[in-house]
């Protein structure tokens, strides 16, 4: 039997078991969740390299049954989704006994993981959404779970919102149900692609279908102007969760969830007019995202508010990328541009899972030590605070794309795909985002990090190790991604690309 | 006097064991008529939550611990992730390998039965505690909301 319904099952066991024993035990939140996400995160490494699989439940081939679908693009966000949960875990193990009601934490922290993992590995459109609500309503609860007035209206805010999108994804569902009759994702795209391929134009309801699916899954992804949730919900999150929601729930929820529905199931086939029109509205959101969220976030003072401001703009260069290559292979461009522009988009999305979970965490160990978020009650933390702010330096150069460093590489691919692609206006905004956003990191460094020690940070000790060495693995991660992508760029990174590149060869391994 | 009239609790008192015996049917019998897990654990959360009503909380909760209420939501869930589980000795997750029996017996289907009691103590119990979070909110007296307005 193939592993890949582990992925869903061991952290629904876990989830299900913590509140359980937490009656009786109650460090069972702690041990059971530290246990399942390390087994997680062995099983995502173990799986670098295996071949695609399909594992049909309960032995009902699709399209009757419903199969769980491993290949490059599953593999690629089940290392970013199981090792960032492992080390938020780590990370909590010390950050969050300052809360109540720890073992509700542990399970609602692994029905989310179980969640997302179940988005990635679903080969069937109605699965997909029944996990990515699992996913979505545990993060409301746990946006809420400091039960403070602003988290409350933050998770408030996320639940309302977050609901409107998965009505949205719901009816788009049901449109392309009624079109092709059938919910697997392998099976629709055979359908679509028998029935509109070089027919010039698609179903108005497709079409109608398409517009839904990018509107709610961009709003779960929090492009602009979708994002309105995403900037009160990240700081209120505790740090963990602020690290998880931006660092890979955003990501398998809303980016992955566009990938596989517009690349395999509607098709940017050159003979459908349509699709140049989806993917130009894809870089048209990835353009939108790159200037509000770079512009606002230089204004901001709260820190975690200025990366979760971040957040969108840095999703925006993944979309631009994949939005690029979408266009490419829409007009029928040529096939190396358009698996270099989706590299580059897949390339950026793992290194900001890297360091963007990494800057929340790290925003949390600050506030530990503190007490505070707010930029201007701090400074010199480098005295203070040795490791945390050289792993925080470390990321913010990352993202920022200064050169050895991973931010750097994806951004270049990026631009060198939007460039050569003709795109000259948007590559011109990219690349000024690109030092917007440097802009705002030295913001950070200059009033965080270097500078005389003032304010809160007079008081401040580094933080215990159960919480600098998540950090310290994550900084490991940003520099070893730049330096290293041709030891495992052609393991991780290829195999995703290409799965995106051909969808046939989706429809072939599901449907054999 | 707490909860509604004594027409109600009687009334109440009388149907809630046929209202939890018509929920128990739905679920065993889900396999073979309409209904199942789901829809037989609601009808079984509407009588305790129609104990609540009429009795209040504490006469509820006498029935069914708020804790036991706990452990059987997590072990409903549970007992369905085994069942899943079960399967894999067939080769895949969910497989059903139980016996499958004889058709349009109560005991046939293989692990469709199982199923439906194990989705029907998590929906019972999680339905059950949704009501009571709601119904955690004590009732004021209008007069005291006017003043604590007015303070």
């Amino acid at each position: 039997m193939s592993p890949v319904p582990l992925f869903v099952a061991i952290p629904l066991g876990a989830a299900f078991l913590i509140p359980m024993l937490g009656i009786w035990w109650k460090k069972s939140g702690e041990v059971l969740a530290a246990l399942s996400t390390v087994i997680l995160a062995v099983m995502a490494i173990l799986s670098i390299g295996s071949t695609a699989v399909t594992h049909h439940m309960g032995g009902w081939a699709p399209p009757v049954g419903i199969a769980l679908v491993s290949d490059g693009l599953t593999v690629l966000l089940l290392i970013a989704v199981n090792v960032v949960a492992f080390l938020c875990i780590l990370f909590s193990l010390k950050y969050m006994t300052a809360y109540s009601g720890l073992p509700k934490y542990y399970s609602l922290f692994m029905l989310m993981v179980a969640g997302m993992n179940g988005v990635v590995v679903s080969g069937d459109l109605f699965n997909l959404y029944v996990f990515l609500e699992i996913a979505s309503i545990a993060s409301y609860a746990l946006v809420a779970f400091g039960t403070e007035a602003d988290e409350l209206e933050a998770g408030f805010k996320y639940l309302v919102l977050g609901s409107v999108a998965s009505v949205m994804i719901l009816f788009a569902i049901g449109t392309v149900y009624a079109v092709t009759g059938t919910l697997n994702m392998a099976d629709a795209a055979r359908e679509i692609s028998l029935r509109f391929s070089g027919a010039g134009a698609m179903n108005p309801a497709l079409l109608l279908a398409a517009a839904m699916f990018l509107m709610g899954f961009s709003l779960k992804a929090a492009l602009v102007p979708f994002h309105a949730w995403l900037p009160d919900a990240h700081p209120s999150a505790p740090a963990p969760i602020s690290a998880m929601l931006s660092g890979v729930v955003i990501k398998s929820l809303g980016v992955y969830a566009i990938c596989r529905v517009f690349f395999h199931v509607f098709g940017f086939d050159p003979n459908v007019t349509s699709s140049v029109i989806l993917a130009n509205s894809m870089i048209w959101l990835a353009v939108l995202s790159i200037i509000i969220g770079g512009l606002v976030a230089v204004g901001q003072w709260d820190y975690k508010r200025l990366l979760a401001y971040s957040s969108i703009g840095q999703v925006g260069y993944v979309i631009l990328g994949l939005g690029v290559g979408a266009r490419v292979l829409a007009t029928g461009g040529p096939r190396s541009l358009a698996a270099l522009a989706i590299l580059g988009g897949l390339f950026h999305l793992l290194n900001h899972a890297a360091f963007k979970s990494l800057l929340f965490l790290s925003s949390g160990a600050i506030q530990h030590a503190t007490g505070t978020r707010d930029m201007k009650q701090m400074g010199g933390l480098r005295d203070k605070m040795p490791i945390t702010s050289a792993t925080t330096n470390l990321a913010a150069l990352s993202i920022s794309g200064v050169p050895p460093f991973s931010g750097f590489w994806s951004k270049l691919i990026i631009l060198i795909a939007v460039v050569k692609a003709e795109h000259y206006v948007v590559a011109g905004i990219a690349i000024v985002m690109a030092f917007v956003t440097l802009v705002y990191y030295v913001k950070v460094q200059r009033e965080i990090i270097f500078g005389s020690v003032r304010g809160a940070v007079e008081k401040a000790k580094e933080v215990p190790a159960a919480m600098y060495v998540p950090l310290i693995i994550l900084a490991i991660v940003c520099v070893g991604f730049g330096l290293l992508y041709p030891v495992f760029g052609y393991r991780i990174l290829e195999p995703a690309r290409d799965a995106l590149l051909n969808g046939a060869e989706y429809v072939k391994l599901v449907l054999g | 006097m707490k909860g509604l009239s004594l027409i109600v609790k009687t009334i109440s008192d009388f149907v809630v064991a046929f209202i939890i015996i018509f929920g128990a049917y739905i679920v065993l019998y889900g396999h073979l008529t309409p209904g199942g897990g789901f829809a037989g654990g609601v009808i079984i959360a509407s009588a305790f939550i129609l104990l609540m009503l009429a009795h209040g909380r504490e006469v509820a909760f006498s029935k069914l611990g708020e804790r036991a209420a706990h452990i059987l939501d997590s072990a409903g869930a549970l007992a369905f992730l085994l069942i899943g589980w079960a399967g894999v000795v067939g080769g895949y997750f969910f497989m059903n390998v139980f016996g499958r029996g004889e058709q349009f017996r109560l005991l046939s289907s293989g692990m469709i039965l199982p199923a439906n009691i194990a989705i029907a103590f998590k929906v019972a119990s999680s339905l059950f505690l949704v009501f009571s979070a709601l119904a955690i909110f004590r009732r004021r007296s209008f007069r005291s909301m006017i003043e604590g307005e007015l303070r």
